[in-house]
């Protein structure tokens, strides 16, 4: 299986998306080898911006350059963009500017930076925004057509990137569509709906749940804003409960914008894995998955006593 | 009891060199880091933990002691490393740096360790920690001193400049900030990143008192901390002329070296030269 992480999709993506569309411009804050913008500085030097270690100006001037018609990434680790919350609140939120806010290193995932480096609630700051549109992609395929899709949508988009490789989780001739879930594996009993870096962990614990008994369907949910509601409602109607998985702090994430759906339109069991709302820490990539019980065995321990809880 | 400071130039040489090499090791161990900057910051590191700051290693939170605020997070490994030589933990701590549990995390924690005045490695943040606690001390009528170590890339975050700007209105005189100029960040050089050109300059015309020193020479660096120290009504920056990897030929003045941990054979090579010095 391939395994590559969703920022180096991203960066190969970009240098490609530059030959066909000649208004994408990319703005970077002193991490252009980190969030592989650096291939397309390299193709398109004069479409590149280095705006050093200064990101709520890189913003703001995205959003001029926006106004101004041009199409910019602008690029940082996610809790540093997201950081300048104020800056993208007004100018590219409010103002509605067509600005693709690009942020990688997501989650514990990043490993031993420590919990400075990790965009650990950007989601919920993120998704508190109207009219921005927040994508999570899980695998190289699906990121590519991501960014692609970021480029012809006329909006303000979120794109939430690993520093971590990915396996493929998709087939070939996959086509992403915006907003809309992805089924990865049917199942009767519960639905795991996971994001990004989660996602094939989820995969794994389906298996782990099997031999347990229990018969887990995994939902692999890019878009996080807009939220597939049909398809939640539908899986909570299907099974007997919803377990949502991310990389993130459980408040304000997938498992919150889950939560919100069920509550108003169809209450239904649900439980809420991932950062149980604490700070990260240094540590390997995979020590840190496993401690934080977000790996394929951690989640199906969750899954299990979940199940069994509502089961009962 | 305060810890025992030094002004033999001789020892804060044989202390630096110490951290160097204990640099060196834990980034190897850890196998993640950034030597370049911690390279370029020891020499100041060790002239104010050894020679100038007021503290004790078996009080760490000793009210009158002078504080140190590492803003460029991500080259704590020399702080961690001197701290543990002026005996705050045991040496064989240094190589849990990066692991999981560790209270040595990547970038500094003070929740974790005690040592550590506040939380940094978001780039920008902890020069107004520092102006905050100089107002702090001033509002005390405490005579301790704030110190804090920012980049020159980190100087092109925009609250670098409103701490500046604030410093002076506030004339924190207790406060000292030394600028690592080593010329390097992550993209290249500064001065194609983002120039920040002519910086004595733009603090100056905010209203501060600026002593230029080369970074690596103790002697210069003391009589700045000194003159700082002197200096009233007015904060003090320190700009000190720094090699990126210094003491390491093969990360000198190279930005490859900004955040990548050596190999065993690059580990080997870098005390050799280390020990020699
Ligand atoms: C707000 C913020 N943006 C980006 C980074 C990522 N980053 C870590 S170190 C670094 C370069 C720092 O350069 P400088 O301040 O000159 O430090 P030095 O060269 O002394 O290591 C960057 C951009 C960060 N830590 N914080």
């Amino acid at each position: 299986m391939a395994k590559k992480a969703t920022r180096q999709a991203f960066g190969e993506a970009l240098a490609e998306l530059g030959d066909k569309n000649q208004d994408v411009v990319v703005l970077d804050a002193d991490l252009s080898k980190s969030t592989m913008t650096c291939y397309f500085a390299d193709k398109f030097p004069d479409r590149f911006f280095e705006f050093g270690i200064a990101e709520a100006n890189m913003i703001g001037a995205a959003a001029g350059m926006a106004l101004a018609g041009k199409i910019p990434f602008a690029c940082s680790f996610a809790c540093f963009i997201t950081g300048r919350y104020d800056t993208i609140r007004m100018s590219v939120g409010y103002t509605n500017s067509n600005v693709k806010i690009i942020g990688t290193h997501v989650g514990i995932g990043i490993g031993e930076d420590g919990y400075s480096q990790m965009g650990l609630e950007d989601v919920a700051v993120m998704r508190s925004l109207p009219n921005i549109t927040i994508i999570q992609p899980a695998d190289e395929i699906e990121t590519k057509q991501a960014v692609a899709y970021a480029a012809e949508y006329d909006g303000p988009v979120y794109m939430r990137l690993t520093r971590q490789k990915l396996p493929d989780i998709n087939q070939d001739g996959y086509v992403f569509q915006h907003g809309k879930g992805v089924e990865l594996a049917p199942g009767n009993d519960l639905t795991i709906l996971a994001t990004g870096g989660t996602v094939y962990h989820a995969l794994d614990a389906k298996k782990q749940l099997a031999e347990k008994g229990i018969d887990a369907r995994i939902i692999n949910i890019h878009t996080i804003k807009p939220l597939d509601t049909d398809l939640v409602l539908r899986c909570a109607k299907e099974t007997k409960g919803l377990f949502t998985v991310e990389d993130h702090n459980i408040i304000g994430g997938l498992g919150s914008a889950v939560a919100e759906v069920l509550c108003e339109h169809y209450p239904a069991p649900l439980k809420r894995w991932g950062i149980l709302d604490v700070y990260g820490e240094s540590g390997g990539e995979a020590d840190l998955y496993h401690a934080y019980k977000i790996d394929a065995e951690g989640i199906a321990e969750a899954a299990a006593d979940f199940y069994n809880r509502i089961s009962k | 009891m305060a810890f025992q400071l030094t002004r033999d130039v001789n020892t804060i040489k044989s202390y630096a060199k110490t951290i160097r090499m204990n640099v060196i090791k834990m980034l190897t161990e850890a196998a993640s880091g950034h030597p370049g900057g911690s390279l370029s910051a020891t020499d100041v590191v060790a002239a104010l933990l050894f020679a100038v700051m007021r503290h004790d290693p078996t009080n760490p939170k000793w009210d009158n002691r002078d504080r140190f605020i590492m803003s460029k997070g991500h080259c704590i490994p020399a702080w961690y490393a001197a701290l543990a030589q002026a005996g705050y933990f045991d040496e064989k701590e240094l190589c849990t740096l990066r692991r999981l549990g560790s209270r040595l995390q990547g970038h500094p924690d003070r929740c974790k360790l005690e040592a550590i005045e506040a939380s940094t490695g978001s780039l920008g943040q902890g020069l107004s920690i520092a102006l905050g606690m100089a107002m702090a001390a001033k509002m005390n009528n405490a005579d301790w001193r704030v110190y804090c170590m920012i980049g020159d890339g980190e100087s092109q975050e925009g609250q670098i400049w409103e701490a500046v700007m604030a410093a002076a209105k506030f004339k924190t005189d207790n406060l000292t900030v030394i600028l690592d100029h080593n010329n390097g960040q992550i993209d290249g050089y500064v001065a194609d990143v983002m120039p920040i050109m002519p910086i004595e300059e733009k603090f100056r015309a905010f209203n501060w008192h600026v002593i230029g020193v080369d970074g690596h020479d103790i002697n210069q660096i003391l009589n700045a901390l000194d003159e700082a120290a002197d200096t009233k009504g007015r904060p003090t920056l320190i700009l000190a002329n720094t090699v990126k990897g210094k003491g390491v030929s093969f990360m000198e003045n190279n930005i490859g070296w900004h955040g990548k941990a050596p190999s065993k054979e690059e580990e080997e090579k870098a005390l050799q030269e280390l020990a020699a010095i």
